[in-house]
């Protein structure tokens, strides 16, 4: 017994001292309880900092009686313990109540008359009006821009892993990497540069050009990892039976990996879909239907959130709550389905 | 110093699925006894059930009694972090903490009591590498990656990290089974050299390894896929390999099986 | 990883005749195959052209403006680009993105590690697999609904929050409040942080997960308790990884426009408290000041954003050579 782990109890080695497996909640129980008292006492209004306090007293009563009882080593593991689920519980709250809110709130106005109106000649203080403009405006732009960076984003990756050595699959590589940190509001400046020089004014379709930029470096690492997925042995296979290798790639790499393409297009729709800021440079807004993304102002469903917080009435909010609702909704069900398909259309190979 | 095993009525479970049945056996200081048997019959399982690692696999659960001396590892208030303590284990593939040097991870065991000096350190590492038989192939790179090393050394240098908190008992999951055949001797000959000082139970599917470097030989079989794995018989391992009084085990040693 | 042997293997021998070498290596010689590999590439150089193109346009639409800014580019207090002669800098931007980034990383990194940690070692299997899915979704909600939530709802929150800091940390003068709205850095570096939570925890998480499961029972099999496991084999893994996933989550906090714009009430002061409302970042102030702007004003808001397009591309090399050079080390796919 030179160096031995537990060296208090000489009777037994492998028996510590050591708490009851309820002591975790009881000391949850008390810590509650004594920052209720101390919020009570002490006249704190929000119940936030009643939380605070109690996960204080929790971390710190936890350390203290395990450090007694059970000694240090066992104390540290407790305390980390208590600080993971601590953490837990303060990011939970916050997250909970955006989803909560945005459902509560959204609610309120959220009817098929609000989906299939415009703001049309309703002021933002008044009731009424809906978001059918930005609901098309969105979808158009949304359309557009994956109608560039899909086709341009899967053959990059398909460059960089079926093609690519050497020094410009290296210069693709690292620049798809520093375009994936492109703020979204430098994409729109750029395009708005562009229009700067051109004399032109907000339409549709330039938001799309600035949208596409954030989402092919998005799409390009999606198709690369799916491509990797694909073992080699299927492209020696087809190769040794003398295909080509671009009908190699159409018809033996793409088809196996074409679910989780799908997935890396549709996650990257999702992601675009809620980007404001180069809509708000580009596209500006508009009360009215514009059908047109090449001609004019459109609006956005982001841009119209926006809009109607900025513009600060009762109504105007039950608006951009309902409008967050539509939004939420729209990427969610676009999330959920690529999940969906991710997991019915996983390669049975790889991992 | 090294503490004798002695197992009782033995099952483990993985979820509602019974590994081993029912398994009793007695492991005796100082010794060396090989588990031998073919793939699925739940030897590296109970291996696992001597150290408590059974139950870190999700569903693992463990009935019956594991008396080390006379204290029984599954006992009421028994901590299993103790339990790792008192039984070292070394495993199948070599497993040096990666972003640690090869002094480190020597001395990671010892470093979690906290209260070691420097230079008490460095004798414990000199000391268990030594024991290990590295000591002379990596004392001048100490500071490097243990990752950086060959196979076997790697090995050997995770049997110098066990032994380093002086376990009782060490337990050997297939330690030569990732290794080359002349690694593979430096392992057998060290473990000759650990069982003056340790309680060594080594699972292998080497059959002439369980014939070089045990004492005692234990076989485990298992009726069908799906069955529990059981204890067949242990014995002496110059009988289990000459002599055995079970046929099966006879069939499996001479290659009729498995 | 198995990737295809075509980028695991070294580049061919110098070639001789390039062209005719390239043919050679790829069999490359039927017209479709060609017609494929000029696709191909052409993205990937169009990828590269565009790029190149964010760098010259936004630059020579910045020189324009900056070159008759009649105050200091980088050192004015004021942001009046419409006037007669124009005014603007960038000072205060400056300072308002680096510390409410800090503030979001200071706040949201540990939290998102817990999490990660939470989900992979502490919570029960049945809640660690529905709760990582949620946190994924949530990922994936847009900016402005943040920014809708944190303009309504935290930050009338807030003020509790804030008076007690008031009370206790007032005297060191970073928490010291004049009661008004707390529409402040404060405020939005929380919120930022609450948005790039779960983008750290989920790539956090993932990293986690991948440790081997024999580094970890190296750990336990030496008598470790839980969290002495993850110190010694799961942290030390993980932590090329987590970097990343912060760089990630900085990148974000560094460009959020809509939900600073919504959120903060902006001036053009840098002020000691974090909990006085003030201040402003290059996002915010390129989306709040949009729509007044002339086309010098707009210029001028163009060279802002050249100068957060270069702290952007800054901290991403900056994560790429940390990531690159802990993986050396670490030797981890030894």
């Amino acid at each position: 017994m030179s160096h031995a782990a537990i060296a208090e109890k000489p009777a037994s080695t492998l028996r510590g001292a050591s708490l009851p497996k309820w002591s975790p909640w009881a000391i949850a129980a008390g810590s509650v309880a004594v920052a209720v008292g101390i919020g009570l006492a002490a006249g704190l209004d929000s119940k936030v900092q009643w939380g605070l306090i109690a996960g204080l007293i929790f971390l710190v009563a936890t350390y203290a009686i395990a450090a007694s009882v059970e000694g240090r080593r066992q104390a540290k593991d407790r305390i980390a313990t208590a600080l993971v689920w601590v953490a837990f519980l303060i990011a939970v709250v916050p997250l909970v109540s955006l989803v909560w809110v945005t459902i509560s709130r959204g609610v309120k106005v959220l009817n098929v008359y609000f989906l299939t109106h415009s703001m049309g000649i309703v002021a933002d203080s008044q009731p009424g009006g809906g978001i059918y403009h930005a609901i098309i405006g969105s979808l158009e732009q949304v359309a557009l821009a994956t109608l560039i960076a899909a086709p341009v984003g899967i053959l990059t990756a398909i460059y960089l892993v079926e093609y690519g050595r050497g020094k410009l699959a290296r210069a693709v590589t690292f620049f798809v990497d520093v375009m994936t940190g492109v703020p979204s509001i430098v994409a729109g400046l750029f395009i708005l540069s562009l229009m700067l020089i051109f004399k032109m004014e907000p339409f549709g379709f330039a938001g799309s050009l600035a949208l596409a930029i954030l989402m092919m470096p998005v799409v390009v690492r999606s198709t690369e990892e799916m491509l990797k997925l694909v073992p080699n042995e299927l492209r020696e296979a087809s190769l040794a039976l003398g295909v080509p290798k671009w009908r190699t790639i159409l018809k033996v790499v793409l088809p196996t990996s074409i679910g989780g393409i799908m997935t890396g297009i549709m996650l990257s729709i999702a992601r675009i879909t809620g980007e404001t800021a180069p809509v708000l440079l580009l596209v500006f807004g508009n009360r009215f239907i514009n059908n047109n993304p090449f001609e004019g102002a459109q609006q956005s469903l982001p841009l119209y959130i926006y809009q109607q917080y900025a513009a600060g009435a009762d109504a105007s909010y039950d608006r951009a709550w309902a409008a967050s609702l539509t939004l939420i909704a729209f990427v969610m069900i676009l999330n959920l389905v690529a999940r969906g398909i991710a997991r019915w259309k996983a390669p049975k190979t790889g991992r | 110093m090294a503490k004798r095993i002695d197992v009782s009525g033995l099952s483990a479970y993985y979820g509602s699925f019974r590994a081993i049945e029912d398994i009793s056996m007695t492991v005796e200081p100082r010794t060396v006894t090989a588990f031998i048997g073919p793939s699925g019959c739940g030897k590296s399982t109970f291996l696992r059930t001597l150290n408590r690692m059974h139950e870190v696999t999700s569903g693992g659960r463990v009935e019956g009694k594991v008396m080390l001396d006379d204290e029984n590892l599954y006992g009421a208030g028994v901590d299993p972090v103790a339990v790792r303590r008192e039984v070292g284990m070394v495993f199948q593939r070599p497993n040096p903490f990666p972003t640690m040097s090869v002094f480190d991870n020597v001395a990671a065991g010892l470093r979690l009591n906290g209260s070691y000096k420097k230079s008490e350190l460095a004798d414990v590492v000199e000391k268990s590498l030594k024991g290990a038989n590295l000591w002379n192939e990596v004392k001048d790179r100490l500071n490097k990656p243990g990752s950086g090393l060959s196979g076997g050394q790697q090995q050997r240098l995770c049997i110098a990290r066990a032994i380093a908190v002086e376990p009782k008992v060490l337990l050997m999951d297939e330690p030569c089974s990732a290794l080359d055949p002349i690694s593979t001797l430096a392992i057998e000959d060290l473990i000759g050299e650990l069982k003056e000082r340790f309680t060594i139970v080594i699972v292998t599917h080497n059959m002439q390894q369980a014939a070089r470097v045990s004492d005692r030989t234990a076989f485990f079989n298992l009726a069908a896929v799906g069955q529990p794995g059981k204890l067949i018989e242990i014995d002496d391992t110059e009988r289990i390999f000459s002599n055995p009084s079970v046929q099966a085990t006879e069939d499996y040693i001479s290659g009729r099986f498995g | 990883m198995d990737t295809s042997t075509e980028i695991t293997d070294t580049p061919p021998p110098a070639p001789q005749s390039s062209a005719e070498q390239k043919r050679a290596a790829r069999g490359a010689t039927r017209p479709g195959d060609r017609i494929f590999l000029g696709l191909s590439r052409g993205s990937g150089i169009f990828l590269l052209v565009i790029m190149a193109a964010i760098a010259v346009f936004l630059t020579y639409r910045a020189s324009l403006a900056i070159s008759k800014d009649h105050g200091n580019f980088l050192t004015t207090f004021d942001w009046n680009a419409t006037s007669i002669p124009p005014v603007f800098g960038i000072a205060v931007l400056a300072y308002g993105t680096v510390v409410s980034s800090i503030i979001a990383m200071v706040l949201a990194v540990p939290i998102a590690v817990a999490i990660a940690l939470f989900l992979t070692h502490y919570a029960p299997r049945r809640l660690s697999g529905p709760i990582a899915y949620v946190i994924d979704l949530l990922a994936a909600v847009p900016s402005i609904v943040y920014g809708l939530w944190g303009a309504l709802i935290l930050v009338p929150h807030m003020n509790g929050l804030f008076g007690w800091l008031n009370d206790y940390f007032g005297w060191t003068g970073l928490f010291s409040w004049d009661q008004g709205a707390p529409r402040s850095m404060l405020t939005v570096g929380i919120l930022l942080a609450i948005m790039i939570l779960p983008i750290i925890t989920n790539v956090s998480r993932e990293v986690f997960r991948q440790v081997p499961q024999m580094h970890e029972e190296a750990a336990l099999a030496l008598g470790a308790t839980r969290w002495e496991v993850i110190r010694m084999a799961v942290l030390p893994f993980g932590r090329s990884g987590v970097i990343s996933a912060s760089m990630l989550g900085l990148g974000r906090a560094l460009g959020e426009t809509m939900a600073v714009a919504t959120v903060l009430s902006p001036d053009f002061l840098i002020h000691g408290s974090l909990l006085n409302p003030g201040g402003g970042t290059f996002a915010q102030n390129i989306a709040s000041k949009f729509g007044e702007a002339t086309e010098f004003g707009r210029d001028a808001l163009i060279a802002s954003g050249l100068v957060l397009f270069v702290i952007t591309l800054l901290v991403n090399g900056a994560a790429r050579m940390i990531i690159a050079r802990r993986a050396e080390y670490s030797g981890a796919n030894a």
